[in-house]
């Protein structure tokens, strides 16, 4: 199968989630639609590293997980604290530096 | 003996530190040593004067370094004095009219409280106009020059209760700042076109600079003469001067002050020899003024303002003659000195009698004075025969030589120049007259005042009489004791340089129209005021008349010319501040205001909308790559 299909899906995927980002206001949609994003990276690195076979996609590719894993901790952490304190889960309430 | 110069400055000087200082212990001897100190420094004149007679005329003239004032390469400014014959005759006339007026004031300001302080400035007048007259170099002589401004400025607003008073300060004050702003100028021009401003290679070193720049070098010099002597356009001042206590204005109209722009010219006459233009300027202003002054004189009721006019058209004739060049300089200063006595003893003499009327200065309300006051009646008549120039007295030989010096000048400037002096002597014996006849003359018109006190016509105490005794009898010898044998001309020649003059006219011709000028003068005036009694009660008088009485609308022309020129010009300023400059500034602050407003909308705080700018500034960054890697 020809490699390049899978860059297609890649940008596919990365355009849903930046969409995602812009339009949506929950945070957690928000946040589902950033994990896509970084999928979409990660799936166009690993493409990548087939099409010119060598590794360094594959292992940048393993560096994101590890990133977005972190992120998805500390994020989860920040949503559930917003949500204390303003009892919402739209990204539009927390417009402002202060409480 | 040169060291002696300074204790002439220094006597005065210490007088006015000490009075001004010293505080209220010298209350009860503040007019003695006021008075001792600038007797001090006239005994010091005199005996540099019997030193410098037994030199020969050439080596008279002594100087006297104290201290270098500002030494800075290529501009070297001195305390240094000179002491030559000009200046000598300045530094007696000054001192010794200066020692009578002090003793003259210690009976006239006896019941002011503030006479101590009035002494303290009467000794920095004197000291002012000592450093003027005995600098060397034009910057020490403007500072004596400001300080002449400045104690006529304490002086004339002395009674600074009366506004009045203040007001005709100020009015001195910033008229001569006028002038001084000429002086500046002159001696900056000087600076730059000679490259020092000492009296001796500025004056010699004329003949190697143009006639343009002395041109305008003497121009300036015009316009501070013009300030201190009170000279059209910037007499105003003189006549509102009058508010001072009288003796200041003796002081101001004999002995110091209004001298000073006479000195300056000419003791510049090397500068105007160089530029005929500056001198017939000199000329000119001098005859518009004597014309002036003797119109103001013929209206005014008020003695001291009549006085005051007089003194206008009398410096008149000396500007005039000294703007006629080396054929006028000795007589100008022959005419200043003269004039200082009998103009001192006039106003000495004004003063009594007001002494005697509560202070009343208007003539309409004197009249048949002579009775009460014989002593004040017969010094004052021997000052009014001497500024008319009765033949025989001092203003006849001083005034008599101004006239024919005129005619001197040749052409037609001398035909007008001198008829015009001649004209002046007609009007100076009409209003002399008049006001003699009006304040000793005819009957008594005197009237109780507001608060129903009769005035008691007195003789003054002794402390005044004898001041005006002395001026008297200067004022009838002093001017045949100088023509006679050319004494002045010999006296100053060395100095100022001396051309006789040829006259179209023969000596006696001009004598004769001077005297024939003088009847037609007191003729006119007996008529008017001699032979019929004076209304109390000014009548509406001439177009001219009333013009007259408010000093032919100088006043008024400044008024409308310079204040309302000067409100409409700074409000156009602000106009253009406000709209034009205000404009500019808060336009740019507005712009950049809207802007920034505009810009702040970016900062909402939505993460999505940054997300946006993220995600557009990426798009950009990719394109412009791309963009690159194809070109």
């Amino acid at each position: 199968m020809n490699p390049v299909n899978y860059l297609y899906l890649a940008a596919l995927l990365f355009a849903i989630g930046a969409s995602g980002v812009l339009i949506r206001r929950n945070v957690i949609v928000l946040f589902m639609c950033i994990e896509l994003m970084l999928n979409a990276c990660n799936l166009a690195l690993v493409t990548f590293s087939r099409m010119h076979g060598n590794l360094d996609g594959q292992i940048v590719a393993f560096f994101t997980m590890v990133v977005a894993a972190a992120e998805v901790v500390v994020g989860l952490a920040i949503i559930v604290s917003l949500f204390r304190s303003r009892h919402s889960a739209s990204v539009d309430d927390a417009s402002l530096m202060k409480l | 003996m040169e060291n002696l110069i300074a204790l002439l400055v220094a006597a005065p000087l210490l007088g006015a530190a000490v009075l001004l200082c010293g505080g209220r212990r010298l209350d009860r001897a503040g007019h003695w040593l006021g008075t001792v100190l600038a007797a001090a420094s006239f005994v010091v004149g005199v005996v540099l004067f019997a030193d410098m007679l037994g030199k020969g005329a050439e080596d008279r003239a002594l100087h006297q370094h104290l201290f270098s004032w500002i030494p800075v390469e290529g501009f070297q400014a001195d305390i240094a004095f000179q002491l030559d014959q000009l200046s000598m005759t300045f530094v007696l006339l000054i001192t010794g009219v200066g020692t009578l007026i002090h003793i003259y004031s210690i009976g006239y300001m006896e019941h002011d409280e503030r006479r101590r302080r009035f002494f303290g400035y009467l000794n920095l007048f004197l000291a002012a106009m000592l450093i003027l007259v005995i600098a060397d170099n034009y910057l020490l002589l403007y500072v004596g020059w400001e300080g002449v401004g400045l104690a006529s400025y304490l002086l004339i607003g002395f009674w600074q209760h009366k506004p009045s008073a203040a007001s005709a300060a100020k009015k001195a004050f910033l008229v001569n700042r006028v002038g001084d702003m000429g002086l500046s100028i002159a001696i900056m021009l000087m600076f730059t076109t000679f490259g020092t401003f000492a009296f001796g290679p500025v004056l010699e070193s004329t003949g190697e600079t143009s006639e343009g720049k002395l041109t305008a070098i003497g121009l300036m010099l015009l316009l501070a003469a013009c300030g201190k002597s009170a000279q059209v356009p910037l007499q105003s001042w003189l006549g509102d001067a009058m508010e001072g206590p009288t003796p200041v204005s003796a002081l101001i109209h004999a002995a110091t002050m209004v001298t000073a722009g006479v000195y300056l010219i000419v003791r510049s006459g090397a500068i105007f020899n160089g530029a005929p233009d500056a001198q017939l300027v000199v000329a000119i202003v001098g005859a518009v003024t004597l014309i002036f002054g003797a119109i103001v004189g013929c209206a005014k009721d008020d003695i001291k303002k009549a006085l005051a006019g007089s003194t206008m058209s009398q410096i008149g004739y000396m500007i005039l003659a000294a703007g006629l060049g080396p054929i006028g300089y000795i007589f100008a200063i022959m005419h200043l000195v003269t004039h200082g006595f009998f103009k001192a003893g006039l106003f000495l003499g004004a003063g009594s009698v007001m002494h005697g009327m509560n202070d009343e200065v208007d003539m309409r309300k004197y009249g048949g004075l002579r009775k009460y006051m014989p002593v004040t009646f017969i010094t004052f008549g021997l000052g009014y025969l001497a500024i008319i120039g009765f033949p025989g007295l001092s203003g006849f030989f001083s005034k008599d030589k101004i006239i024919e010096a005129a005619f001197a000048k040749g052409g037609t400037e001398g035909w007008i120049l001198g008829s015009v002096a001649l004209l002046g002597a007609a009007i100076t014996a009409f209003y002399m007259t008049r006001v003699m006849l009006m304040t000793f003359f005819g009957e008594k018109r005197w009237q109780p005042d507001a608060e129903g006190h009769e005035p008691h016509p007195h003789e003054s105490p002794k402390s005044m009489t004898i001041p005006m005794i002395v001026l008297a009898v200067g004022s009838v010898f002093a001017g045949g004791f100088f023509a006679i044998g050319d004494r002045f001309v010999n006296w100053l020649e060395p100095v100022t340089g001396y051309e006789h003059g040829h006259s179209p006219l023969s000596v006696a011709t001009v004598t004769g129209a001077t005297v024939v000028a003088l009847v037609i003068g007191v003729g006119i005036a007996w008529a008017m005021y001699g032979r019929k009694p004076v209304p109390v009660l000014a009548p509406r008088g001439s177009l001219l008349t009333r013009a007259a009485r408010r000093d032919l609308l100088q006043d008024d022309f400044n008024h409308v010319v310079l204040v309302r020129g000067g409100e409409h010009l700074t409000r156009s300023l602000v106009y253009v501040d406000h709209s034009l400059v205000d404009g500019v500034v808060n336009g740019t602050a507005a712009s950049v205001g809207g802007l920034s407003g505009r810009l702040r909308k970016l900062q909402n705080g939505y993460a999505r909308s940054y997300a946006v700018s993220m995600f557009g500034g990426a798009a950009v960054v990719i394109a412009a790559t791309l963009l690159m890697r194809a070109v």
